[in-house]
């Protein structure tokens, strides 16, 4: 049924649809309307056989969603920024001991500086944490990966993050396509665990393993992850059968077959950039796009046949990790690795905290890759005469102050108060 | 596309006026976006929201920098922050007051924009007469769809109503946005 809804309640919705047994979170800051949407649902009894856990943190709450999948039943939580660091060792429980959680990141920036808004640090921080992660473009896609989450989840028995960037698509309203329970349940078995703690045939899950077992156990975590690259794509072939439209799978293209430019993102951000490309494919520019859904397990094949025989790649995306520089951008050169003729990567971070992407400044961006290419991060928008003024005050002064005090103070025009007169 | 950029201050339900306008449009059956911009939430703090419609899916997520109307709350936000900024030339802006135009110092702004296209209505009047509180949303719906003609009054009260589970409530703020509806013809026609 078609509705004019927000992000975070058609994903609550869509969530409800796929029955899950226990829905365990912690409501304060930073979390989305999501489990409020669920919690509402659960208490008025349209969601039945469900048992929504106030917890007292973030760590609590995927804790408890652990207990509750290794009993048997289908388990969720939602968390962001902040939360999910402080989830970060049960993050990586929940992977090793290969249990089907199904978690929504609502995605925002990582402190300190403190900062609230959207960017992609929180999912790129527990990349490695042994979940599949999957990234929605649309607040309708965020809603259709929900519901293939669930089944990709169960049938490999490994926990998934739904990544969905925060603000931007959590609190937009605008259409979205809800199924039927009916197509739903048609689509998405009952959770049939490959472990269960029953009393009636006791077992023990999580076991410590030495130096003989451990490497075993984390291939077969490689492996799986390895067998959904093909999953993703089939899950995805059987949603679209059920539901009639194209969501998820590892990675889709517009306009890209005849285009020397390819730009490579995830998120909500792909939706501006379509909109530049058909700008400049107006003005006769061969560019296309690569927007990547799966970037848990990462599609190195499948990235690299769309990739080879282009001149450039501009990888747009919003995180950084420090002292490297883009965290997608090392990925897709990657996937290039020891090809001959491979095209040229180019890194541009973008949006971080929030920082909104915009059409003039992403035109500006991918002309700049087809006329004077660059080497190494180049950071969107970056207000250089700021940083400028600010490593000339840090060079003269020992005790330069804290920096994020120090840019705040520039953007409002004035000097950092503490300087000296003199300076 | 068009573009509809909403100035208020917390508590004034600025969010809530942008998404009820987007209900409206997808009643229409055509494509909306409505998003707040995202900050730390403070009553009386000046706060904007966003509405996009149009004939076709919408993929921009930038915020709106040049809009094709302005709903505006406060009047008193002309002197704290630049309202105005990015308003297309061909744009429409709505002011809510219960005093004329020039006693806004708007001047400036109404001999920029196509005649017509700049109104002030009395929304907190009719919002405080309908509804008994200083809430000057729905009114300026109902104005906003008689001075710009991108959604119909029909679907502006189906869309109030939508937004309010309270008959009793979502019937008075009708009563407002039809009152305001009419009285904006009412000014053109004068």
């Amino acid at each position: 049924m078609l509705k004019q809804i927000e992000g975070s309640r058609a994903m609550a919705e869509a969530i409800g649809l796929c029955r899950p047994e226990v829905i365990c979170a912690y409501p304060i800051t930073p979390q989305t309307h999501i489990v409020e949407g669920l919690g509402e649902m659960v208490k008025s009894g349209e969601l039945k056989g469900c048992e929504f856990i106030n917890v007292e943190s973030e760590f609590a709450a995927l804790s408890v969603a652990i207990g509750a999948s290794a009993a048997g039943a289908r388990a969720y939580t939602a968390t962001a920024s902040q939360g999910l660091l402080y989830m970060a060792e049960a993050v990586y429980n929940a992977s090793g001991l290969g249990l089907p959680i199904v978690m929504t990141v609502g995605n925002r920036a990582i402190g300190a500086p403190i900062n609230i808004w959207n960017d992609h640090s929180d999912a790129m921080s527990m990349a490695d944490a042994g979940w599949m992660q999957l990234f929605a473009e649309t607040n309708q896609e965020a809603a259709d990966l929900h519901i293939q989450a669930f089944k990709l989840a169960e049938e490999l028995s490994m926990p998934i993050m739904v990544c969905v960037d925060g603000f931007i698509l959590t609190h937009a309203v605008e259409r979205v396509d809800i199924p039927s329970q009916e197509a739903v349940d048609a689509y998405l078995p009952s959770y049939d665990p490959v472990q269960v703690l029953d009393p009636t045939d006791p077992i023990s899950i999580g076991a410590m393993v030495g130096p003989d077992a451990f490497t075993e156990v984390r291939f077969l975590q490689h492996y799986k992850q390895n067998l959904a690259l093909r999953l993703i794509g089939d899950l995805a072939g059987e949603f679209k059968a059920q539901f009639g439209r194209d969501s998820g799978g590892l990675l889709r293209t517009y306009r890209a077959d005849d285009a020397e430019l390819l730009v490579v993102a995830m998120g909500s951000v792909n939706g501006t950039i379509k909109d530049v490309i058909d700008e400049m494919r107006a003005d006769g520019i061969r560019i296309g796009l690569v927007t990547l859904v799966s970037f848990r397990p990462f599609p190195i094949e499948q990235l690299r046949k769309v990739l080879v025989g282009r001149k450039n790649v501009v990888v747009v995306e919003k995180s950084l990790a420090v002292g490297m520089g883009g965290q997608l951008a090392l990925h897709v050169g990657l996937a290039l690795r020891n090809v001959a003729g491979a095209p040229q990567v180019h890194s541009c971070v973008a949006g971080l905290g929030g920082r909104p992407i915009t059409r003039p400044s992403l035109h500006k961006l991918f002309r700049r890759a087809l006329v004077q290419p660059w080497e190494g991060t180049h950071f969107l928008d970056l207000n250089e005469e700021i940083i400028a003024k600010e490593l000339h005050h840090v060079r003269k002064v020992r005790r330069s102050g804290p920096t994020a005090e120090n840019i705040l103070r520039r953007l409002s025009g004035s000097e950092p108060a503490h300087l000296p007169a003199a300076e | 596309m068009f573009q509809v950029r909403f100035h208020g201050r917390g508590g004034q339900g600025v969010v809530t006026a942008s998404e009820v306008l987007s209900v409206a449009a997808f009643l229409e059956n055509r494509h909306a976006q409505a998003f707040p911009s995202f900050g730390s939430e403070r009553k009386g703090a000046p706060v904007v929201a966003f509405c996009r419609i149009d004939d076709k899916e919408i993929r921009l997520r930038e915020p709106i920098m040049e809009p094709d109307a302005l709903i505006v709350q406060d009047p008193t936000l002309f002197k704290a922050i630049d309202v105005c900024q990015g308003l297309k030339r061909t744009g429409y802006l709505l002011v809510n007051s219960n005093r004329p135009l020039h006693e806004l110092h708007l001047d400036k702004i109404v001999k920029e924009l196509p005649a017509g296209h700049v109104l002030t209505v009395p929304a907190t009047d009719f919002a405080m007469k309908y509804i008994g509180r200083p809430l000057p949303n729905a009114a300026l719906l109902g104005a906003f769809a008689a001075l710009t003609g991108v959604v119909q009054l029909k679907s502006v009260v189906a869309a109030i109503h939508d937004a309010f589970p309270a008959e009793k409530i979502a019937l008075a703020n009708i009563a407002a946005a039809t009152a305001a509806y009419d009285a904006v013809n009412a000014q053109a026609a004068a």
